[in-house]
């Protein structure tokens, strides 16, 4: 079968709904199966990315590490729209540093979120073969 | 590759509808199902954004969605096309892919 890309698009911030966590899921099943994936997080879906997510006083799973692992299942395709970082006066240091390790330049560790324009990301979507949304 | 993007909440509620006219591609085809049909009107705050993409997207609105609200086709921005669920169909077999915001 050929390798398609995929995109899942976030567009929720992570525990009011149960968007975040489903398409995370969905996100390392679909990375089992050796497709082409990224990651594009517009609007809300910045928040799930956000530095600092401690949800032990609300009794519910902090999902927000499983993101630094994504870069394992060579998930490493990251993009954030700056247009929505800016509009909730975010940059990428408030950001999770979500890396990989790149095996043809000896494991090297790479940054795998890439901030990027509304322009950008519109060509981005238009060039995906499958859009997933969340 | 072209894209049908659906929106499905109020624009008056939800930013689905100026986050689909902020990242839909020149050449795009835009539908309003659901309670995305009161972004057709014409005579809103959201009319503007879509009277200005006009030129480099193609607007379609849900019928049944429409009636089901009591908008009459009068009170839809000029360039809208009304479709059924048959032209949901078709539009979706048209494009390559469909980006449903949510």
């Amino acid at each position: 079968m050929a390798t398609k890309k995929f995109m899942y698009v976030n567009r929720k911030a992570p525990y009011g709904t149960i968007y975040a966590w489903e398409s995370l899921e969905v996100i390392l099943i679909g990375a089992a199966f050796e497709q082409d994936v990224s990651l594009a997080f517009v609007d809300d879906g910045v928040y799930q990315i956000a530095k600092g997510q401690d949800t032990t006083e609300l009794g519910i799973k902090n999902f927000s590490p499983t993101y630094s692992a994504l870069g394992d299942f060579e998930v490493n395709k990251i993009f954030v729209e700056k247009e929505s970082l800016d509009a909730r006066g975010l940059t990428i240091d408030d950001l999770m540093p979500l890396k990989w390790e790149d095996e043809d330049e000896d494991w090297a560790e790479k940054d795998s979120i890439k901030v990027i324009s509304s322009e950008e990301m519109k060509a981005l979507l238009d060039d995906s073969d499958v859009l997933l949304n969340f | 590759m072209a894209i049908l993007h659906t929106v499905n909440k109020s624009p008056f509620e939800k930013n689905a509808l100026d986050a689909c006219l902020r990242l839909a591609a020149k050449g795009s085809s835009v539908l309003l199902i659901e309670d995305g049909v009161y972004g057709a009107m014409k005579g809103t705050v959201k009319s503007a954004a879509i009277e200005s993409a006009k030129g480099d997207i193609s607007f379609y609105v849900l019928g049944p969605d429409l009636k089901a609200r009591g908008i009459g086709e009068d009170k839809l921005i000029d360039g809208f096309k009304v479709v059924d669920y048959s032209g949901f169909v078709s539009l979706t077999v048209d494009n390559d892919k469909v980006q449903a915001w949510l």
